[in-house]
């Protein structure tokens, strides 16, 4: 309701606020926009974990290699994997920062 | 005399946790909750806390312990423990702070305005708070009775007393730095001993922890256990999609001043996490080496505790695990309150009734109550590995509350019906999983290993309950969904209209 004859420079936020169309076009491509970076950090873990058990059944003497005493699997599950994570962490609060000025950018703009 | 030490060192932590606790409710009576709750406590110290809270008897003693008996498999717990925060992170740690839920009940009712689903939220909470109380409390016991021969109700007994005294006093609760001190605490209890413990390995020629049969240890997946794979992803699945459903772990978002302060403090938190993971397992496979009869005895939870006597000898050795007994105890303490204040605030929140319901009385009576049955249980429940019986706390919570804030918060369509469908469906599946595993009614072949770890198929029985329900019963929608996703979504910088504003820390009695 309320999208026709709408006044000029009307401030977008005020298109929110009313649920307006446009307003929930805005909220709208707001969620698509966070949700985007969010499935595809998600997807990155769920394959990367979700990969290993797989590659220790499927590929059994990748289990034997070692780094002095310590085995692959160990050095990946015990030490290396936990870096990874604040690595991806630190990348997606990047990310998640970037949409987030973006949005308030183009709202402000208008 | 090596008790005494270890004696000491309990009485220190439980001393410590307490009168931090009461300077901290003096503090806290001259300052205004509203003033204690919205003041901006950096990440990092939020962190801090998250992370002293978070870090129980299950990750001090329980990993080392599994280690130990199961092996490289078994790695995954930590990881698990930690690679939660990454999906809490991505998918609800900023929705959530803005959304100004305090608990899991407060965001079922400000997202889909139905007492109902608060109801069934609110019994969830207590439900998987005392699944993961109880083995805090056979982890106590059985770390005062490794160091002192004492019968395991002594260290339930304990932790329940300081618990409860704290809790009841109030000081405990809202104070970011007792909990800060105990993440702190705990790294150093678990690492500074590695280090004397490697160089005593490495002097005695660094024997190879897999060279005690069984043989395959090191292996992962190598079959030691039947079903070993459906187990480790299944596992896998709880921890990761569990961790955001627990109710001690949102409380601490609501101390962060905005959405973009929780997700950096979640991305700390990963931090903090993965720096103590990185010591438990190194334990565990000295255990292999020093301490194979625990294996026979069944008690490879103790594991922690007793190779300081065993590869320094003495006074090094009592001291060291003097100190390691410290950091146990106060993992249990710390994780113990923060489940306490969950489960009491949820009980005279929602359950009591009369004049118990949401009073200073009924908090405190609440509390006893919150502490009591499962230190009960936990002394006539039959004794699993401790990491073993926090995972299942954790698969309950990600076939109930993961599949509700998920949906929650990024889909629309979500009604009230379903919502509660799927949690009755996902939470009850779970929960007779739990409970015929605990009972040892199922004990072997695929029916045991799914009831043992029913994520994987309970988590997306869950979703889909809850998906499906919704499509089919738009009329239960509740009303004004455009303001709430506004509300968990818009930056704050932007100037909008986000709804009413709760009182802040409605529950003094809670500060």
């Amino acid at each position: 309701m309320g999208a026709v004859q709408r006044p000029p420079y009307r401030p977008a936020t005020g298109e929110i606020d009313e649920q307006t169309d446009v307003g929930e076009l805005y909220v709208s491509a707001l969620l698509r926009a966070q949700l985007r970076p969010a499935l595809g950090m998600l997807a990155t873990l769920v394959l990367g974990l979700g990969g290993l058990p797989l590659l220790f059944v499927l590929l059994p003497e990748v289990s034997d290699l070692r780094l002095g005493p310590v085995t692959l699997p160990w050095l990946l599950l015990g030490i290396l994997v936990y870096p990874l994570l604040v690595a991806a962490a630190w990348w997606h609060v990047r990310a998640a920062e970037r949409v987030e000025r973006d949005f308030t950018d183009i709202l402000r703009r208008r | 005399m090596g008790s005494w030490a270890h004696i000491a060192a309990v009485a220190f932590v439980c001393l410590a946790t307490l009168g931090v606790g009461a300077i901290g409710l003096r503090l806290s009576r001259t300052t205004s909750d509203f003033y204690v709750a919205s003041r901006a406590i950096t990440p990092r110290w939020n962190a801090s806390a998250i992370g002293g809270e978070y870090l129980s008897g299950a990750s001090f003693l329980g990993v080392a312990g599994l280690v130990l008996a199961f092996g490289t498999d078994m790695l995954w717990y930590p990881v698990g423990y930690t690679a939660g925060y990454l999906v809490l992170l991505v998918l609800v740690a900023a929705p959530l702070r803005r959304s100004g839920a305090y608990t899991l009940p407060d965001f079922a009712e400000i997202r889909l305005r139905s007492p109902v689903v608060r109801r069934a939220a609110s019994l969830l909470v207590v439900g998987i708070g005392w699944l993961y109380l109880l083995p805090q409390f056979q982890g106590a016991g059985l770390a005062l009775g490794t160091a002192t021969g004492a019968p395991p109700w002594v260290g339930a007994l304990v932790v329940a007393v300081v618990v409860v005294a704290g809790v009841v006093a109030g000081g405990m609760r809202s104070i970011t730095f007792v909990q800060a001190f105990q993440y702190w605490l705990k790294l150093t209890a678990i690492s500074l001993p590695v280090v004397l413990l490697l160089v005593v390995w490495r002097s005695d020629g660094a024997p190879d922890p897999a060279a005690l049969a069984p043989a395959d240890w090191a292996q992962p997946l190598s079959g030691t256990g039947d079903h070993q794979v459906y187990r480790t992803y299944s596992l896998l699945l709880a921890l990761l999609f569990g961790t955001m459903g627990l109710p001690h772990v949102l409380v601490r978002f609501y101390t962060n001043p905005d959405g973009r302060a929780a997700r950096r403090t979640v991305a700390v938190v990963i931090g903090l996490l993965g720096a103590f993971y990185l010591f438990p397992p190194i334990y565990g496979a000295l255990g292999r080496v020093y301490a194979p009869d625990l294996l026979a005895s069944g008690r490879t939870d103790a594991v922690v505790l007793l190779l300081p006597e065993r590869m320094l000898g003495q006074p090094w050795g009592t001291l060291v695990s003097a100190l390691l007994m410290a950091g146990a105890f106060a993992a249990f303490l710390s994780t113990s309150s923060g489940l306490t204040v969950s489960v009491a605030g949820v009980l005279s929140q929602d359950i009591l009734r009369g004049r118990l319901h949401a009073s200073v009385p009924g908090f405190r009576v609440a509390a006893v109550l919150a502490v009591t049955l499962p230190a009960a249980l936990s002394l006539v429940a039959a004794r699993r590995d401790i990491a073993d019986t926090v995972g299942l706390a954790f698969a309950v919570a990600a076939s109930t509350f993961c599949p509700l804030l998920v949906l929650g918060i990024w889909w629309r369509r979500l009604t009230q019906a379903g919502a509660l469908a799927g949690l009755v469906v996902g939470g009850g599946t779970a929960s007779l999983a739990v409970l015929l595993t605990m009972t040892g009614a199922v004990s072997d072949g695929l029916p045991a290993a799914m009831l043992a770890q029913p994520a994987a198929w309970s988590v997306p029985l869950a979703f889909a309950v809850m998906v499906a329900v919704s499509l089919a019963t738009p009329w239960t929608t509740p009303s004004g969904v455009t303001p709430i996703m506004v509300r968990l979504h818009a930056p704050e910088a932007l100037d909008l209209n986000r709804g009413e504003a709760r009182p802040l820390l409605r529950r003094g009695e809670r500060s």
